[in-house]
């Protein structure tokens, strides 16, 4: 499906830009016009064609290992003269097969449709100074398309005239990354004329999938002029899937159409994470395809062997046809070994597979449909974005979590600012608590309160405007009550809003930005405005954001904030010794503090800024470094005016959350961008690091001699029982950890850092950039006995390390939807990481693993006496079961009862197991998959099957079994030992069920009564599409014998005899005996 | 190994951007508040304690050795006499037919063996043959039959299935019945004789109806040609079976007893599940109450040789033997029950033991819960 990106733009891959000629029109002062060949704007997201399904559909299917497999087994069977038909796999393959291609097919045709209604969308072109109406699809790059309000983007446009008087226009992209705040993309300056006739040709980068970045430049042609030169960046952009608001109509320029688009560039299936459980069920698998090879080969040597005696091979009762005579002896040979394969190779049942698929599909709607995951406040439940990990959740080891939005609620409130060392505490209505009150104050103060109301991109939500009513992302305004003004704030971080409304609470209030021009009310409720002049965007490298704005009479401003240590290094040293001392007491109380400082630039100055900064935007190459270089130029030698501390405060039940999860076993490391003192004491508020905790740092202020320290911390001895470590790393040592400078060192630093954090119940990395999350979350992934590990978060900075752990869990926050699009899993909030780990993780392993292990059991014990009984028969390949037994057996029979159990089990009830995390660890590392296990299961299987074979065989050492004096037949003896096993496999299953429902009982008895009622009806008719009739009356001439009924019954209680007595034995003693004892369904 | 994308909608971002526009409309999604959507099923937890187990393990002891021992005694009670008569060694009187067989000898051989019974057969008697080292349950040889030709199939009969060669066609005629099993059809005749103490010989009446399932005798197997009493005519066009002497028409004179649905050929029809095996050939009935079926004294078998089984080194038997509620003599089954019925009621009192040493308790300790 990519291959349309690369055949589209193949021609041009070679050259770093593309030229675009608005509105197809030559222009002057080029060369030659000559239009480009782009692609067209159709988006195919469809996998397949009515012509091409079939065969690709197939092939691919038949790619996975299993299918392949069995469809190998099916045309051995066919092909060779095999004990069994071809149906008997044919069949449930060919129901495999067909389920997932209709399956498939549904979901392709539903994207066709999605792919119809996207094309075939009518939009409007400027063509030849007439507006046409077009489908969405004929859009050609060039073209100026028309967008009406509340109109999805048909294709990437560059914004050139916009109904709104400011030349703005408001977005949601809401379907693209999921924020539904209102994002404001500005024209082109000096194209609000006549666009019918706009000669104007427009350079920018080939497409890329990054949806925030894009480089262009417009040269506009004006007659007898120097064409003048616009630069164009992502505020130009309008990306195709995202929504017109606020804005009656918009005209722009498409740039990137079809398959090009921003949007098509980032459509991808999430790369498949496989489960621990899938490892296992492979390995497994290995061992019986060894089981089933061995048997095979070992039947085959035993045939020649036993042939090989005079008489036994062609004895005159039994000749061989002419062509069995003619055919190669070795030929032969072979074709007896996959004779043999395919009698025994329901070993390895398809229909596991399907269950499998089944149970997870089916499970996971427990998770969407648990009521304790609805969270009131966004009307929303959990969200299952794939199946096949829902085992998983039963087997984290590590925990990585972010903290701003996720351990704590990214609802923040002003608490406190520092102007000039004194503090204002803002919960007690202004009273300014340290006593000192005003010397200098009011103009530092006013100056302070100034550089908060113009420093930051907050917009003034407009009144009236319905639509942003509804949405509760990114609004704050709705949330908190408005004292004086009905006044909503939308704006990226949550930070800057509640920056906006402390300095309102003090007096200041920021009306809005219009043209250009901020206007803030003041205390003497008289209107200020600042001509806005640059703003310096905020970035989380330099993390800092600056405005430059002028004054009325004329000043030029530069106002800045950022962290502490961003700031510090950029103003007078002599300033910082009152602030920091604030900002550390409130970084240790759990606080988000910022500082804040400003500059006065002189005409000078501010010219060479201005210069530099327009300069750098216009920038083809290289923009990025360019703004950073000219960001950090102008951003010198300020002055600190004050800090503010905002609070953010922690989920609800963060602490007992994560109590739970340590508690549980797992190891909790909190991953963040935030400071250390911060990230600290929430660490300490979610009880992550306790009194008793002894806190090991490992930051640049600890670093003089990193290396040292590393080796004597690792050198410590972890043997002091009963003592909790915690461990504090920030991003920058991390990274002199992860590439240290000599390369040499890297494994060993890493060995020792993982060693070290392994020994700790709690890290604490901070300063970390997003990429260095997900590099922790790989480490420990990789690193000895891979953990599984687990990854929450829910901001756009939390996806990479969602996507690199083994189960992403994304939380419906306010910072987008961006995680719980990458994510696996989705829950509205902190907590309910609780239940879905402790409750529904456990119980999906614990069943998920005794239905892997139960498959092989019953599927061992079935195929066994089949094998023994080629001990009996010549080493023929004589099937013991009929072929309708061999069939039903594993679709019909067995199957309903252990898909029931593997959907509905609770061995432990969910109360007892959110109330006692501690049964999460009995569990832990793969416990039920392991090889023990395993093996317990298998030896059982082996004791059951050759208990079924004997004990009929010595049942038969006299076949007149009948009051008649009847003689049973081989038939009967298979009908006698398949009644046996499915009631013995189904009875084991009862026993292991602990929980029985209405459910259990219905398919579990409901089962056994199908298989005699089934067998009564098989063997009742005379079938006139059988070639032999072998079952004809065979099962009720079963139950007609008394002797029948006997060695039924003894042989299914001598099969379960063991299981019980270990069930009973093995009940651990002691006062928590009932717990531990309820734990676990089976023993081993 | 189904594709687990079904979150596909999900990927698909086109969907969602045309769908954006409806999901303004807030609709509550909160989950059904049902006892089976939030797993709150009412649910029975049945829990296998010491306690709960050891009542079952002694009713299960209790009830299985006298089970075990009624059909341990059933089983000894029944009179079985067994004797072989393959003629392998040199004093067995059946040395001769069996040295001499040939496939084409028109005078059949016969040999008499003469036997003893210590003990009356008091009720009615079942004459079985038994076959050693003869692989019924091979599966070429299993498969080697047609059914419908059986079941009395006008076409199956001129075109027997393909699985009955190479005992398809002889002679380009359609065998009836085909195949390996049928073509091998067991062919001695066993008469039995009384030798009274005084020397006079009588034979036994062997009755050789009801020795074949009746379901196989009346519905599975069927004449050609319906009830046509003709069957010589409806097997015209055929050719008997390799091996065998006579056609398949001429199996008995009794019409109901010929053709498809002669008993002795259904019985052999239905394979055997082990190498060594026996069939029921005749049934000797109990005349009344006075007497026994068999009495105590001396008997002739006198057996027409014609099934050669020294190629392949199998044994020839034949059995005499009473029948039970429980079919023939096994003392497999009494053994069984009376071992697991000893187990049980041996862990029975094991687990009492150790319930009442350690099982206090854990019952207190259960009772909160």
């Amino acid at each position: 499906e990519r291959g349309g990106i690369t055949l589209c733009g193949g021609d041009e891959k070679r050259v770093d830009s593309r030229t675009i000629y608005v509105g197809h029109r030559p222009c002057p002062d080029t060369e030659a016009f000559i239009p480009s060949k782009f692609c067209d704007n159709r988006i195919v997201s469809s996998k397949y064609t009515v012509w091409n399904f079939l065969p690709k559909n197939l092939f691919e299917q038949f790619r996975r290992i299993a299918n392949f497999y069995f469809l190998i087994i099916f045309l051995v069977q066919v092909i060779v003269d095999t004990p069994t038909s071809p149906v008997t796999s044919g069949l449930p393959l060919f129901f495999v097969i067909t389920v997932t291609a209709i399956k498939q097919g549904y979901e392709d045709w539903l994207r066709h449709k999605a792919d119809n209604e996207v094309n075939k969308y009518p939009v409007t072109v400027l063509e030849d100074g007439r507006s046409v109406k077009k489908e969405s699809e004929k859009i050609k790059v060039g073209d100026v398309v028309e967008v009406v309000e509340d109109e999805t983007f048909p294709c990437d446009l560059i914004l050139l005239q916009s109904s709104r008087e400011d030349g703005t226009c408001f977005v949601t992209t809401a379907s693209l990354d999921g924020e539904s705040n209102h994002k404001t993309h500005y024209t082109v300056p000096d194209t609000e004329k006549d666009l019918q006739a706009l000669p104007a040709t427009i350079e920018c980068e080939q497409p890329q999938p990054d949806l925030y970045k894009f480089v262009g430049r417009m040269h506009i042609y004006k007659p007898e002029q120097e064409p003048a030169v616009r630069s164009l960046g992502p505020e130009n952009l309008l990306l195709k899937g995202a929504t017109l608001k606020n804005t009656k109509k918009i005209y722009g320029v498409a740039v990137y159409t079809g398959m090009e688009t921003k949007m098509a560039l980032n459509y991808q299936g999430k790369s498949q994470k496989r489960s621990a459980v899938e490892k296992s069920i492979n390995a497994f698998l290995l061992v019986y395809l060894c089981i089933l090879i061995s048997k095979a080969v070992v039947c085959t040597t035993l045939k020649y062997v036993w042939q090989s005696k005079e008489g036994q091979d062609e004895p005159w009762y039994n000749q061989k046809t002419q062509k069995e005579k003619d055919t190669n002896m070795y030929l032969k040979m072979f074709t007896d070994f996959l004779s043999f394969m395919v009698l025994f190779n329901f070993i390895i049942p398809v229909s596991m597979y399907v269950t499998v698929e089944m149970q997870k599909f089916l499970g996971s709607f427990f998770i969407t449909w648990d009521k304790d995951f609805f969270d009131p406040e966004i009307q929303e439940g959990a969200l299952v974005n794939t199946s096949d990990l829902n085992e998983e959740l039963g087997q984290v080891e590590y925990v990585f979590t972010d903290k701003t939005g996720t351990l704590t609620q990214n609802n923040m409130e002003f608490i406190e600012c520092c102007i000039d060392g004194f503090q204002y505490k803002h919960r007690d209505t202004r009273s300014e608590l340290d006593g000192f009150t005003v010397t200098d104050g009011p103009e530092k103060e006013e100056l302070f309160l100034r550089a908060l109301c113009l420093c930051h991109t907050v917009q003034v939500k407009e009144a009236g405007s319905e639509v942003l009513a509804d949405q509760v992302d990114g609004i704050d305004g709705l949330l908190l009550p408005q004292p004086e003004e009905e006044r909503g704030f939308i704006a990226s971080s949550p930070d800057e809003i509640a920056l906006v409304r402390g300095a309102m609470e003090y007096g200041f209030t920021f009306l809005g930005l219009e043209s250009k021009s901020m206007k803030i009310k003041n205390r003497e409720n008289n209107i200020e405005e600042y001509k806005l002049l640059h703003v310096l965007n905020f970035d989380p490298v330099r993390r800092r954001m600056s405005v430059i704005v002028q004054t009325k009479s004329g000043e030029t401003l530069l106002f800045c904030k950022g962290a502490d240590s961003s700031i510090f290094p950029r103003v007078r040293p002599e300033e910082v010794d009152r602030i920091r001392m604030h900002v550390e007491r409130n970084a240790t109380e759990g606080y988000r503090t910022l500082c804040v400082a400003y500059k006065q630039l002189s005409a000078e100055e501010y010219a060479v800024a201005d210069t530099g900064l327009r300069e750098a935007r216009l920038a083809l190459q290289d923009r990025e470094q360019k703004l950073m270089a000219m960001y950090n130029q102008v951003e010198t030698g300020m002055s600190l005016i004050g800090a503010t501390a905002v609070e953010d405060r922690l989920q609800e039940e963060a602490a007992e959350t994560m109590e739970a999860l340590q508690g549980a076993g797992m190891k909790v490391w909190v991953l963040t961008g935030d400071k250390m003192e911060t990230a600290k004491s929430t660490c300490y508020a979610c009880r992550l690091f306790q009194r008793g905790t002894e806190l090991l740092e490992l930051t640049v202020r600890t670093l003089e001699d990193g290396r040292l320290k590393l080796s004597f911390l690792s050198c410590r001895s972890w043997s002091t029982a009963n003592q909790d470590y915690g461990f504090i790393i920030d991003g920058a040592t991390l990274s002199l950890v992860m590439n240290p400078p000599r390369e040499a060192d890297a494994s060993q630093y890493r060995s020792l850092f993982l060693q070290i954090c392994q020994n700790c119940t709690a890290v604490l990395c901070c300063r970390m950039a997003p990429l260095q999350k997900a590099q922790i979350v790989k480490m420990v992934k990789n690193s000895k006995g891979s953990p599984i590990t687990l990854s929450i978060g829910d901001g756009a900075n939390d996806v990479s390390m969602i996507l690199e752990a083994h189960v992403g869990i994304g939380i419906k926050g306010k910072e987008g939807r961006q995680a719980v699009r990458n994510s696996d899993y989705a829950i509205p909030k902190l907590k309910h990481l609780k239940k879905l780990l402790l409750a529904h993780g456990h119980l999906y392993y614990v069943r998920i693993a005794h239905l892997v292990q139960y498959f092989f059991y019953k599927n061992l014990c079935f195929i066994l006496p089949q094998f023994l009984y080629q001990f009996f028969c010549g080493y023929s390949q004589q099937p013991l079961y009929d072929a309708a037994y061999l069939t039903m057996y594993n679709i019909c029979f067995t199957s309903m009862p252990i898909l029931a159990y593997s959907l509905l089990e609770q061995h432990i009830s969910m109360e007892i197991l959110l109330d006692n995390a501690a049964l999460y660890r009995e569990i832990a590392n793969n416990a039920m998959l392991r090889w023990r296990p395993f093996l317990y299961w298998t030896v059982l299987g082996i004791f059951q099957g050759l208990l079924f074979f004997f004990g009929v065989r010595f049942l038969f050492s006299n076949p007149a079994l009948q009051d008649n004096g009847q003689v049973f037949g081989n038939w009967s003896y298979g009908t006698i030992v398949f009644t046996v096993l499915v009631f013995t496999v189904t009875l084991k299953l009862a026993l292991d069920t602990r929980h029985w429902t209405w459910i259990n009982h219905f398919v579990i008895w409901g089962s056994l009564a199908f298989y005699v009622f089934f067998s009564f009806f098989w063997g009742g008719i005379i079938w006139p599409f059988l070639k032999q009739q072998r079952l004809y009356f065979v099962f009720a001439n079963m139950l007609s014998s008394v002797s029948a009924w006997l060695v039924i019954i003894i042989l299914i209680l001598l099969s379960l005899l063991p299981e019980i007595l270990l069930v009973v034995l093995r009940k651990p003693r002691g006062p928590h005996s009932r717990q531990v004892y309820l734990f676990l369904p089976f023993p081993f | 190994m189904m594709a687990s994308s079904y979150s596909a909608k999900e990927e698909d971002g086109h969907h969602s951007g045309s769908a954006g526009l409806g999901g303004a409309a807030i609709r509550t999604r909160k989950p059904d508040n049902t006892a089976f959507k939030q797993q709150r099923l009412p649910a029975w937890q049945p829990i296998l304690t010491a306690g709960t187990v050891l009542p079952a393990f002694f009713i299960i002891g209790l009830i299985f050795i006298p089970i075990g021992i009624g059909l341990y005694v059933t089983s000894n009670n029944i009179k079985e006499f067994e004797i072989d008569y393959t003629g392998t060694d040199m004093s067995s009187p059946c040395f001769n037919c069996s040295q001499s067989f040939s496939w084409n000898s028109t005078t059949p051989c016969k040999c008499v063996l003469f036997f003893s019974l210590d003990q009356p057969f008091e009720s009615n008697v079942f004459m079985y043959y038994g076959l050693s080292n003869f692989y019924q349950n091979h599966r070429r040889y299993v498969k080697s039959r047609d059914d419908s030709q059986l079941n009395g199939d006008q076409r199956s009969l001129k075109e027997p299935s393909k699985e009955c060669e190479p005992y398809r066609t002889n002679e380009n005629k359609p065998i009836a019945p085909c195949g390996a099993i049928a073509n091998s059809m067991f062919n001695d005749t066993l008469d039995l004789f009384y030798i009274d103490p005084n020397g006079t010989k009588t034979q036994i009446l062997l009755i050789k109806k009801g020795i074949a399932w009746w379901t196989d005798k009346h519905v599975k197997f069927r004449n050609p040609g319906g009830s046509n009493p003709n069957l010589t005519a409806a097997f015209i066009e055929t050719a008997k079976p390799v091996n065998w002497h006579k056609p398949v028409y001429e199996l008995d004179i009794d019409s109901e007893n010929n053709g498809f649905i002669n008993e002795d050929f259904i019985v052999w029809m239905r394979t055997a599940a082990l190498p060594t095996f026996r069939k029921l050939y005749r049934i000797i009935q109990k005349k009344n109450n006075m007497t026994p079926t068999l009495p105590r004294g001396s008997y002739s078998l006198e057996v027409t040789y014609n099934y050669p089984v020294r190629s392949f080194e199998g044994r020839k038997r034949m059995i005499l033997s009473t029948i039970s509620w429980m079919g023939g003599k096994n003392p497999f089954l009494g053994i069984a029950y009376i071992t697991v019925g000893s187990i049980c009621f041996f862990l029975g009192v094991v687990l009492l033991f150790i319930h009442h040493k350690y099982g206090n308790r854990n019952n207190s300790s259960d009772v909160p819960n």
